[in-house]
Formats: C-alpha cells, sequence, structure tokens
C-alpha cells in the first residue's frame, strides 16, 4: 500500500477527532489509538469483573433480605458492565478468551482499589459512596469520548452507577443514624477508602505520560487532577450531610481557588499496589482464575450440546 | 486446554412497542437460545425491552462504514428527494 493512502487515511481519521465526531469499529485508525484503547476498556472491563469480589464477600451476610436483594443486584450489575466493555473491547479485534487469560496472568491490570480489603459491612455503603462516586467522576466524560462503542457502554453504565452510589450513601446515612457503634464503623470504613479512592484517578498529571496523547485522540476528556479535584468537592459536603469526618489534615476550602486544597495520597503505596503487592492482589486473581477454571466443563457441555442440535 | 470460543452475537432490543429494535451490544452464547437468555440478563436488566432479537456476528454483511463509500454516493446530489426543495407561500395551509 502507497504512503499517500496511509496518509489520507490518517487525515480522515484527524478530521473525525477534531469534528468531536466518534470512531466507529471498522474505521481505519492509528495503531498507537486502537492499543490504547484495547488497553484502557480491557483494565476497565477487569476492574468491574473483580470488582464483584470485595462487595460479594457481603452477600451472604447482609443484614437484612432488603439490603441482600440490594446487593446482589448491584453485583450483577458489576458483572453486566464488565460484558459491556468486554463487547466493547471485542470490535477493537480482542477476543474474549484472550482477555480473560490477560487478567488472569496478570498482564493486563485492572483498578488498585479492588486490591483492598471489605473488612466490615459498613465497607459495603462505602464503596458504593466513594468508589463508585470516583468512577461516576470518571466515567461521565468518557460518555463522549471519541470511539463509538466504548462512549455507549459509558452511557450504560453510568445510568446504572446512579444507584450504585445512592444505595451506598443511604445505607451510610441509615448507619449514622444507629448507635455509636455504628458511626464508629461508618467513621473506620471512610478512613481506609479515602485515600485508595483519590487514587482511583491515577497519577499525578505530571507523572502520567499517556495523558496529553489519549487527550489529543479524544478518548480521554480531562485529566487525572482535574478529576480528582471535582470528586474532592463533590465529597466534602456529602460527607458534611452524612456526618463522617474525611480523614486529611490539609483539606479546607480555597476562597481564591473556588476549590477545596487537600493533601496527596501515598504514591509510593499506589505503585506497589499496582505492581501487584496490594492488601488482596494474589487473592483476586486467585478467585477470577478459580472461578474461570471450575466454569470449564460447563463451557464444555454447553458447546458440545449446541454441536448435537446441528 | 483448546477450549473452542463461544460465538458472537450481536444483540437487538425493541425498547416498547411501536419502536424499532434497537442494536445494543453483543455476547457470546454456545446456542441462539442461550444468547437469548443470555440477552435477557446483560441488555434488560431494568425493563429496557419487550423483545429481544440475537444474531450471530459472522452472519451479518455491512456496508463498509466509510463516509466516502461510494454505496451512499446515489443519494449524496439528489437534494430534490427532500420537502425543504419544494418552496412553497407561507400562507398555504396544511404543506
Amino acid at each position: 500500500m502507497t504512503v499517500t493512502h496511509e496518509d489520507e487515511l490518517q487525515e480522515q481519521f484527524d478530521a473525525t477527532i477534531a469534528r468531536h465526531d466518534r470512531i466507529e469499529p471498522r474505521d481505519w485508525m492509528p495503531e498507537g489509538y486502537r492499543k490504547t484503547l484495547v488497553r484502557q476498556i480491557a483494565q476497565h472491563a477487569h476492574s468491574e469483573i473483580i470488582g464483584m469480589q470485595p462487595e460479594g464477600n457481603w452477600i451472604t451476610r447482609a443484614p437484612s433480605l432488603r439490603r441482600k436483594a440490594i446487593l446482589l443486584a448491584k453485583v450483577q450489575d458489576e458483572a453486566g458492565h464488565g460484558l459491556y466493555l468486554y463487547s466493547a473491547t471485542e470490535t477493537l479485534g480482542a477476543s474474549r478468551r484472550e482477555l480473560t487469560d490477560m487478567l488472569i496472568s496478570g498482564k493486563q491490570k485492572y483498578s488498585s482499589i479492588f486490591n483492598y480489603p471489605t473488612l466490615s459491612y459498613a465497607d459495603v455503603g462505602t464503596i458504593g459512596w466513594l468508589v463508585d462516586g470516583a468512577a461516576i467522576c470518571n466515567q461521565v466524560p468518557l460518555c463522549r469520548t471519541s470511539y463509538g462503542p466504548y462512549g455507549r457502554a459509558m452511557i450504560r453504565i453510568c445510568k446504572e452507577e446512579s444507584f450504585h452510589q445512592r444505595q451506598g450513601f443511604e445505607l451510610l446515612m441509615t448507619m449514622m443514624r444507629g448507635t455509636d457503634e455504628q458511626r464508629a464503623m461508618v467513621q473506620e470504613s471512610v478512613d481506609r477508602f479515602w485515600w485508595p479512592a483519590l487514587m482511583m484517578f491515577g497519577p499525578p498529571d505530571a507523572d502520567s505520560p499517556n495523558t496529553a496523547q489519549s487527550m489529543a485522540w479524544g478518548i480521554k476528556r480531562d485529566t487525572n487532577d482535574e478529576l480528582r479535584q471535582k470528586f474532592v468537592d463533590m465529597s466534602v459536603p456529602q460527607a458534611e450531610v452524612l456526618g463522617v469526618t474525611l480523614p486529611d489534615p490539609e483539606l479546607r476550602w480555597n476562597d481564591e481557588r473556588g476549590h477545596y486544597d487537600f493533601g496527596q495520597p501515598d504514591w509510593e503505596e499506589f505503585a506497589q499496589v499496582v505492581r501487584g503487592a496490594g492488601p488482596c492482589n494474589t487473592q483476586r486473581i486467585a478467585h477470577r482464575k478459580r472461578a474461570h477454571d471450575d466454569g470449564a466443563w460447563v463451557r464444555e457441555a454447553a458447546t458440545a450440546f449446541a454441536a448435537r442440535e446441528i | 486446554m483448546t477450549e473452542i470460543e463461544w460465538p458472537l452475537y450481536e444483540v437487538f432490543v425493541r425498547g416498547k412497542r411501536g419502536l424499532n429494535h434497537v442494536h445494543v451490544g453483543s455476547l457470546h452464547a454456545a446456542d441462539d437460545e442461550m444468547a437469548v437468555r443470555h440477552a435477557r440478563d446483560v441488555y434488560t436488566r431494568r425493563n429496557e425491552g419487550v423483545s429481544i432479537w440475537v444474531v450471530r456476528a459472522d452472519a451479518i454483511t455491512a456496508s463498509s462504514p466509510d463516509e466516502k463509500d461510494p454505496l451512499f454516493a446515489p443519494a449524496g446530489d439528489k437534494v430534490y428527494r427532500h420537502p425543504t426543495f419544494y418552496s412553497i407561500p407561507d400562507d398555504v395551509p396544511h404543506m
């Protein structure tokens, strides 16, 4: 193929991005764009799938039938979100089996937040409020991402995340209206999850080498630090309503900036968790692998049954 | 292990009576019936549909989506197919 032809395709691609129009699966796209998308959407899909585990941990011990039904629905949604996103990744030429293998073998990452344990039932509420809240901050701008299938999956997901965040906040409000012991449980849970939630937006902009290119391609719409600021600004008044303290001595309103100032998470801890040395990394992957291996006979049997039908 | 991957299905959902089926995404299933069941669980957990179509992705024939595709060129220069092509005085009623 001639160089001119490639140039023309690149020009068309650039023009589509410049118009804020969407790139669709069978359009020509630069290899870097495709690779970045596969990495980002797969990582997002894996996060949803692994994200079932911390909360799934409490399904059998939910304190009432109402809470159990809610938690079941929520964890089922996470599975659904993972599937929407795997479906979007597959439009880029990745195969589902490949993606599962990459997750299990550790070649592709998932959000570091899910490597933290859920030690008390209050964590179900805190995850809904802070972790899903941070996810919403990240995901709402992604509804306008330049790759069509990714944006459409995000629209679907955002609609459902709103239920996740509200059920979490309601759960915490209920506990805060309870006994001293329950209030202490909520505070202890918020203390553990606040910093990891801030880490969900990724490293500071200065240490995020891919951000500029991703924004030029219209994949990302805001930088990590912009989103983190937005999340802090949203969360402070919510914490006040709840009556919990956010564990950051540097947190205060800055009149000049019109935003809250806040401290930095422990980025060394973040790097460690990303490297695989977080509290639950091994357990999360082992569990996913076991579930996949245990399902092998089901997949095989269904394939055999389908073959017999024809 | 040489496991065969279940085929990919595209999923279309009719949101409510009176609307077309619309493409919502894809999923893997061993056969057609399983694809419908999975589609219900993945794409209609909140009453998003009253009817589901599934079709194997490899059974779909598509035009090239490129906007410059000559396939769509014949429609490009036929402005007279649109109502706005015809100028009619404003005071003609019901037009």
